[in-house]
């Protein structure tokens, strides 16, 4: 038998066939941007794509966890146009304010939605369509339905716009602490475990004793935050609150969850895999951009929105395929 | 002996009707004990109130010597009652690891779970029990055999003072049931109860020491084991005189005169295969006869009845249905060519819930119902009146949600789903599974009159005194070959019994 | 449960009638009295024709495309796209009527511009369909990629244009009267009709049903189970479709940017105030009429009486809440 502590790459691709696919049309593409443009490799261009995406990659994973437990957090785009209007009213005074101020909102919808699903047994597919309402409804209200400009002399426009040591902005280096300590959350923690077994068999996890209500409750307020946390970004990167911004991020969430491998049903999933799905989708529009610099054929805007569609129609096909294989082999056997 | 357990005068109720009442059980410290009762009588509801499932309405429970308000599945595990549950409560999408060890991981800093730590761990305690596997594997990439051992030892590495098994066996085959019995006995000698709740009553006089029966609700008597018998159990938990009983047979089949002239050849199988688990399989089933498919767990028979049934696609081999090769590709297909099929998951495959027992009953007669594109609703109303009535079933009336049903009545809807499209022939998997002794009888009884009327049945079923007494012909299987095939009359349960044990010897 | 649903009801004092299991039973119903009630009594000019006809012609569209959602809702599934579907229909009428061949024959322009959009949208329900039926990737996944790709294709069709148009036939759909009402206002009445026969008369609204309730259990007695799912896709698709239509018609002008924007989240809403049940298992095709005209009155209300549109979005939410609050409380 092969010491059980080691990497076994083999063990891990047979293991994880969903993940495998995300991570192999990641590569190609970055391959094939390489090879094809000059700058595709470029700091700048590395910086904005990342920039750019930081806020769906922070979405995407907090959406990650929810999908985990087998739930959804539809409410996620509508809160981050929230905070993003909050963190602009807090912007003078400062980051320090600003951005846990942002966070704290992006928890309070959270908590509304841990409160509905797990004390009134709503849906969680309701109970966050719900939520998505109410949160567009209250950044319109407490912006009166204007774009709020943040206090350019405070320094809480350093998050989104300048970069640390001179390196990468701060929001990437944010964003990127989080996903790490999130991944540790995942893999080495009982709450992490106990998110996956909720997902896996939601019945058998109150048997075992484990503490469902209070990882469910976790997953929300986590999703919450993390979309709190993409509205400070969206308001420092754009130096406004944006009310009528997060249309449809939670639907380009739940793509690159789903892209990274993670069931729907729970029980499954993995952050970086996740990570590497939203960048996926931000890469597909990232080389359009290129290609459309290129001059060889002109793609407008509109047709960004079919390739994506299309983009994430093949991975699913992908998918549909290895996961109805391993889904029987296990059906087989039990 | 101090008592470990004193659970008195349990009341409960379930939206004003009465689940429990006054219901008590002892149990002594190192002893196996038993708790009995036909399906409904109330032994669940009384398991997970003292698992802190369910609260109890009224009465007390002292446990290891102090009064006890368990109200939490935690909570019983945390004051030593450990359980393991009929339906399998495991992730299966999880690793072994994790779902041995879940929510008592190992940890570091007190935070982190030291993975390396929890796989060793995990592999001891399946050592115990002689399971060598990959702990870091997928829990569901192993048979339900393995899960379910998994289950126990996860429940017994708990450290618990008493251990609770709902139906342990019934998904294990001889040699784990052994692996299992020695854990039992190895938990009665380190001074661990068992509360041991099984419908084989075989099995409790291998391993207990005291059994208590309920019966509608209630506690009826506590005998120690030694000196009852099978009989006196069965009376016991269907509040009959046991001498009646012995006169009636074990079962409702009774076919002792078996014609020798069947009818004409309805079904011939020719070396069919679906995969590693039915291989080669051949069967011949003529009108008016029921042929049964003996063997343990895991040997291919409901791998066989599917196949018949067209759900998986044939690998190899052939099936010939009344004489012409027809593929029955789906369900629909062999449904449409006479075949119906009575699956042995009664919740997951066969009822709908919230659908009325009209609607439940009439769902494969559906495009025989059809009458230019509408449901002939008067056709329906009277065809499902006359299967309640004809098969005895309990219902308010035939709007009433399935669900409302109890299992035994719940199973005959079923049936009648089945004979309602007046089959050839009828596939039935583990017909009286889950089922109390009185509704089985009469399920039995109605195969026995619809093979009277000239269908054909595939016998499946765990019990073996209904294969031994309702089949013509067992075939016997062992991982998914035929091993040798039983004539009637004169096949015993002992000749079933040496038959598979012959073939686990040539298995080994 | 039982002591909360007491304390709930207002007139919980009153000794002679049931309260709460009446209103479980007819919440819907209570609601839309009671929004009615408050209108007639606190709206300047709501009980007059004009007040009827705008509330009638905006709910149609939601109605439909709601029945649609109750259909694929009651198989267990759910449809995100009928918004991208909408956009994409009524972007391709104009172009139909507009073309040359269109304008030389305005008959067969009109009638064609009505079919082969729908014809269209049928496809992208027949997509939806095979990718949940035959694929097995969940419905919220599968009808992801037309929603996030219906739209742009609308508006690659229309360059991203406004189309407006002047064409009476067409027009119709959308502003035509029959009885003084409008016309989609009983073309949504046919639909229902005809939908309901279909749930409870047919075969095929039967299978729909055990579908949702258990879907292995339905296969294995002979359901059709692909062909009846990738049905109700279409079915809702083409209504989706039809529903594009009418708003084109009612504008005079077709906007792909716009056309059908949000509908997903409308027909779930006004599926489930009606009664439907995310898991399956029921299709009250009229309660998606009731949640529709719940849902629209209650905006119109929040607006005549100078209520921000804003805080209306609110107000749906808590409408939603509350629905599913008391099914969940029915079941329980």
């Amino acid at each position: 038998m092969l010491d059980a502590n080691a990497f076994d790459l083999r063990q891990y691709l047979s293991r994880n066939p969903q993940s495998v696919a995300v991570w192999v049309a990641l590569v190609a593409l970055i391959l094939f941007g390489l090879l094809r443009y000059d700058n595709f490799g470029s700091a700048y261009n590395i910086t904005s794509l990342l920039n750019y995406n930081s806020m769906f990659i922070i979405i995407s994973v907090g959406m990650c966890f929810v999908i985990m437990t087998g739930g959804i957090d539809l409410s996620v785009g509508s809160v981050a146009a929230f905070t993003s209007v909050i963190a602009a009213y807090l912007s003078p005074y400062g980051i320090e304010v600003a951005l846990p101020g942002a966070i704290l909102a992006g928890i309070g919808f959270g908590a509304i939605n841990a409160f509905s699903i797990i004390v009134l047994r709503i849906p969680p597919f309701i109970a966050t369509l719900a939520t998505m309402l109410g949160a567009k409804g209250g950044a319109l209200v407490i912006s009166g339905a204007q774009t709020i400009s943040v206090d350019w002399g405070s320094n809480f426009t350093k998050m989104g716009m300048e970069k640390a040591f001179n390196i990468l902005p701060w929001s990437i280096v944010l964003v990127g602490f989080v996903v790490i300590m999130l991944w540790f959350v995942l893999e080495k923690t009982t709450l992490g475990r106990t998110v996956l077994a909720i997902g896996g068999g939601p019945d058998a996890s109150v048997l075992m004793g484990l503490k469902v209500n209070r990882a469910t409750a976790f997953v929300y307020l986590l999703s919450g935050a993390c979309a709190g946390l993409a509205g400070a970004i969206l308001a420092s990167g754009f130096g406004a609150g944006q009310p009528l911004e997060g249309i449809g991020w939670e639907l380009s969430a739940i793509a690159s969850v789903v892209v990274g491998g993670t069931l729907l049903t729970g029980g499954l999933g993995s952050v970086t895999a996740t990570v590497a799905g939203a960048l996926l989708l931000g890469l597909v529009f990232n080389i359009l951009n290129f290609e459309n610099g290129r001059g060889t054929i002109s793609f407008s805007a509109y047709w960004q929105m079919v390739i994506r569609g299309v983009f994430l129609f093949a991975v699913i096909l992908f998918q549909a395929r290895v996961t109805a294989g391993r889904s029987a082999r296990i059906k087989a056997t039990s | 002996m101090a008592e470990l357990l004193q659970m008195r005068d349990i009341d409960k109720a379930f939206a004003g009707v009465s689940a429990l009442s006054g219901v008590s059980l002892e149990i002594t410290p190192g002893e196996v004990h038993a708790l009995i009762g036909q399906n409904g009588a109330g032994k669940s509801t009384l398991i997970k109130i003292l698992t802190g499932v369910y609260r109890r309405d009224g009465g007390t429970v002292v446990f290891n010597g102090t009064e006890s308000n368990i109200s939490s599945p935690r909570e019983a595990q945390d004051a030593g009652i450990a359980t393991i549950y009929q339906e399998l409560n495991l992730v299966p999408l999880r690793s072994v690891t994790e779902n041995v060890m879940m929510g008592y991981e190992p940890k570091r800093l007190g935070v982190f779970v030291n993975w390396k730590e929890a796989h060793k761990r995990s592999r001891e305690i399946l050592a115990r029990f002689g399971i060598d596997i990959d702990v870091r594997a997928p829990l569901g990439s192993y048979s339900t055999a393995i899960q379910q051992l998994v289950a126990i030892a996860r429940a017994v590495s708990l450290n618990a003072r008493l251990v609770i098994m709902d139906e342990p066996t019934s998904s294990l085959d001889a040699s784990e049931v052994e692996v299992l019995f020695g854990v039992v006995k190895g938990l009665r000698e380190a001074g661990v109860s068992v509360l041991y709740v099984s419908h084989f009553l075989d099995e409790l006089f291998e391993i207990c020491d005291r059994v208590t029966t309920m019966r509608d609700g209630r506690t009826v008597d506590c005998r120690q084991i030694a000196e009852t018998s099978k009989l006196e159990l069965i009376a016991s938990m269907l509040g009959r005189d046991a001498a009646d009983i012995a006169q009636a047979g074990m079962t409702e089949f009774g076919r002792d005169e078996i014609s020798e002239a069947k009818g004409e050849i309805l079904l011939q199988a020719d070396g069919v295969s679906t995969g590693p688990r039915l291989n080669g399989f051949d069967m011949t089933l003529r009108r008016g006869e029921i042929v049964g498919l003996g063997g343990l767990l895991g040997a291919g028979r409901t791998e066989a009845a599917r196949a018949i049934f067209g759900v998986d696609a044939l690998t190899e081999g052939q099936i010939t249905v009344k004489g012409s090769d027809t593929k029955l590709k789906t369900p629909a297909a062999a449904i449409a060519a006479g075949f119906g099929f009575l699956t042995e998951d009664r919740k997951a495959e066969g009822i709908i819930p919230d659908m009325s027992v009209r609607e439940n009953l009439t769902l494969a007669l559906l495009p025989r119902l059809r009458k230019g594109g509408q449901i002939d609703r008067a056709k329906e109303r009277e065809i499902v009146e006359h299967y309640i009535k004809a098969l005895g079933i309990k219902t308010a009336n035939m709007e009433q949600p399935i669900r409302e049903l109890s299992g035994g009545n719940q199973q005959k809807v079923l049936l009648a789903r089945w004979l309602a499209i007046e089959p050839d022939v009828l596939i039935l998997d583990e017909p009286t599974r889950g089922v109390d002794v009185g509704a089985k009888r009469e399920i039995q009884a109605i195969i026995r009159d619809s093979v009277a009327n000239g269908v054909g049945v595939v016998l499946i079923s765990s019990e073996f005194e209904e294969i031994v007494e309702g089949a013509d012909r067992i075939i016997v299987l062992n991982e998914g070959r035929i091993v040798t095939e039983l004539t009637n009359p004169g096949i015993t349960e002992e000749a079933l019994v040496r038959a598979l044990a012959h073939t686990e010897g040539q298995a080994a | 449960m039982s002591t909360q649903d007491t304390e709930m009801q207002p007139g919980g004092t009153s000794r002679t009638f049931a309260w709460g299991p009446f209103l479980r039973a007819n919440g819907g119903l209570v609601a839309l009295a009671v929004i009615l009630l408050f209108n007639i009594l606190f709206t300047p000019n709501f009980l007059q024709m004009q007040t009827l006809f705008v509330n009638i012609s905006q709910v149609a569209t939601i109605a439909i495309v709601a029945m649609g959602m109750t259909l694929v809702i009651a198989t267990g599934g759910i449809d995100l796209s009928v918004g991208a579907i909408m956009a994409l229909a009524g972007a391709l009428a104009p172009l139909i009527f507009l073309s040359e061949f269109g304008q030389t024959y305005p008959a067969l322009g009109v009638t064609l511009a009505i079919v082969l959009p729908l014809f269209a949208a049928l496809a992208c329900g027949l997509f939806n369909g095979i990718l949940v039926a035959n694929l097995k990737v969940q419905p919220i996944i599968a009808t992801l990629i037309l929603f996030i790709s219906g739209r742009g294709i609308a508006q690659v069709l229309t360059n991203g244009n406004l189309q407006t148009f002047s064409n009476p036939s067409f027009s119709y759909l959308g502003t035509g009267k029959v009885l003084g009402l409008p016309f989609q206002g009983w073309l949504a009445l046919a639909i229902a009709g005809v939908l309901y026969l279909v749930v409870t008369k047919t075969t095929f609204g039967r299978y729909v049903l055990a579908i949702g309730g258990n879907e292995r259990a339905a296969e294995l007695s002979g359901g059709p189970v692909k062909r009846v799912k990738i049905g109700v896709y279409m079915i809702c698709g083409a209504l989706s479709g039809l529903a594009g239509l009418i708003v084109v018609a009612i504008n005079s002008a077709s906007d792909a940017a716009r056309n059908g924007n949000l509908m997903e989240l409308d027909a779930i809403a006004a599926a489930v105030v009606g009664g439907a049940l995310l898991q399956g298992g029921r299709a009250p095709i009229f309660g998606a009429i009731l949640g529709a005209v719940i849902i629209q009155l209650v905006k119109y209300t929040l607006l005549a009486n100078g209520v921000e549109d804003e805080v209306a979005l609110i107000a749906k939410a808590l409408i939603i809440l509350a629905a599913v609050y008391v099914q969940q409380a029915r079941k329980e």
